[in-house]
């Protein structure tokens, strides 16, 4: 398989094509066929409230990689406009020093409706870019604000971006950042009160509860300037030191995998639920007689469900 | 999920204007479109680059500069030497008729004045993407195919 071959060299017009493909398509082959080239990449990811800095810190973390001589691969995820469907996609505009850099591959894609700060398909780009050679991943959320915490299931490090105008401590805490944080970014360290963020974040992350053996790191950076950036690099590195160590690595990658089969599983149930189970025309009848008392909907609901369960047996 | 149309915004060269580019990349996004903006500044070779790691349908070029007739003719270049011909290439600024000719011979898609209405920019790239999004997906290459005979013939009009 020529296709294949030139994948796993990491050829970058079928990598993207490939991505493309994943990206739009149901189709699962090209996902079984590299999963086992896969495993190899450590996967970090930054998330943190609009405009924190996160492409920009992509950028400068991403330089400091190249000089490491590793290979990285980037996703750059913004929101999807729920009106028209379509996206402005503009984390590129911050790393336009990485735009010709042979050992760099980057990728910006829309949340299409996903709701957890990622799209649907950002794990299995992931595994796209995995296959293609990438020592490591480098994987932006869009802007979170309060319930947007998938970057956690996908990446083994997590950087959290705050800048002193995003809020005080409370706010990063109510948002649940602080809890899938690993490392803590305070950005934009040239502007006021990064210092007193960073005093309340200290004390915000004494109340948590510490994972045996890791203390949370609070990194200050100025990431327009790579200011801080070799010392971010290092924390990342030094966590991944951690998980390697202790062996959690392991243990939450096997999380991460068991969570993405019952994902999957629950993806084939709800397909198979539109196309086979419940007709249009069957559902009207009953949301009928819903309406008029005469069936209640928690009834309807293990009726189907069971019969859904039938159909399984069936096939 | 489904296919989206997919067009890299850029800005090459060195005047910095980009608000011409920014409410036509605005147009798209509301048409539906994933567009991948770029940013101002930008060579030749890194708006290649990013078409191609992008997997892009489209470039769309933003040129007020004067230096129209290098800049298509380098990124016509570039693709051709990246395999990457399918991707249609689109510009707009202040170019004389005369160039816009040239250029279409050379293989840009399509020229837009200033001034043209941002409905007609969507228009065009909807009818030119409409080939490859509309037939079944297992024959993308032959979709791809038509679109550009269907573009073609476009150029001889
Ligand atoms: N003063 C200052 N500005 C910064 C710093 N880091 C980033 N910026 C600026 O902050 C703005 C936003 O930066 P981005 O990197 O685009 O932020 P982002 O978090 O990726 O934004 P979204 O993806 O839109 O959520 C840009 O204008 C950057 O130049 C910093 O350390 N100091
Ligand atoms: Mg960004």
């Amino acid at each position: 398989m020529i296709f294949l071959k030139k994948l796993l060299k990491g050829e970058k017009r079928t990598v993207a094509q490939t991505i493309s493909v994943v990206e739009n398509e149901g189709d699962t082959k090209i996902l079984e066929n590299i999963f086992k080239y896969t495993g190899k990449a450590y996967h970090i990811g930054i998330t943190g409230p609009p405009g924190a800095g996160k492409s920009t810190l992509v950028n400068a973390i991403a330089k400091q990689l190249l000089e490491k001589n590793k290979k990285i691969g980037i996703i750059a995820v913004d929101p999807t406009s729920p009106f028209s469907g379509g996206a402005l996609l503009g984390d590129r505009v911050r790393m336009t020093d990485l735009a010709l850099k042979e050992n760099v591959f980057i990728r910006s894609m829309a949340s299409r409706g996903s709701l957890g700060g990622l799209a649907q398909k950002t794990k299995d780009v992931a595994l796209v870019l995995d296959a293609s050679g990438m020592d490591y991943i480098l994987i932006e959320t869009i802007g979170v604000g309060q319930v947007e915490l998938d970057i956690a299931q996908v990446c083994d490090t997590t950087v959290v971006a705050l800048v002193p105008e995003s809020g005080d401590s409370i706010q990063a805490m109510k948002a649940g950042l602080l809890e899938i944080a690993d490392v803590i970014v305070v950005n934009k360290g040239d502007r006021e009160g990064c210092d007193s963020l960073i005093m309340e974040l200290k004390f915000a992350l004494d109340l948590r509860q510490q994972k045996a053996g890791w203390h949370y790191p609070i990194v200050k950076t100025i990431a327009t300037e790579g200011v801080g950036i070799e010392e971010l690099v290092a924390t990342i590195q030094s966590h991944k030191e951690y998980l390697k160590r202790s062996g959690r690595f392991e243990k939450d990658r096997k999380e991460k995998l068991k969570l993405h089969i019952h994902e999957l599983i629950e993806e084939k149930i709800k397909s198979h639920l539109k196309e086979f189970v419940i007709k249009d025309d069957e559902l009207e009848k009953i949301i009928n007689r819903v309406y008029e008392r005469k069936l209640n909907p928690y009834h309807i609901a293990d009726e189907i469900t069971n019969k859904i369960f039938k159909v399984r047996e069936d096939v | 999920m489904g296919k989206k149309i997919r067009v890299l915004v850029g800005k090459p060269g060195l005047d910095g204007h980009d608000r011409g580019a920014k409410v036509v990349a605005a147009a798209l996004r509301d048409a539906g479109m994933e567009v991948i903006y770029t940013g101002l500044h930008q060579t030749c070779e890194s708006i290649v680059e990013a078409a191609v790691q992008e997997d892009v349908d489209v470039i769309g070029l933003s040129i007020l500069s004067g230096a129209h007739m290098t800049i298509f003719s380098k990124v016509l270049n570039l693709l051709k030497k990246r395999h990457a011909t399918q991707i249609l290439v689109i510009g707009g600024g202040i170019i004389p008729l005369e160039d816009m000719k040239k250029l279409e011979k050379m293989g840009v898609g399509k020229l837009f004045g200033p001034g043209t209405p941002t409905t007609e920019i969507v228009d065009w790239i909807n009818e030119c993407a409409f080939a490859k999004t509309e037939q079944p997906k297992t024959k993308r290459v032959k979709a791809k195919k038509s679109r550009k005979i269907k573009v073609r013939r476009k150029r001889k009009k």
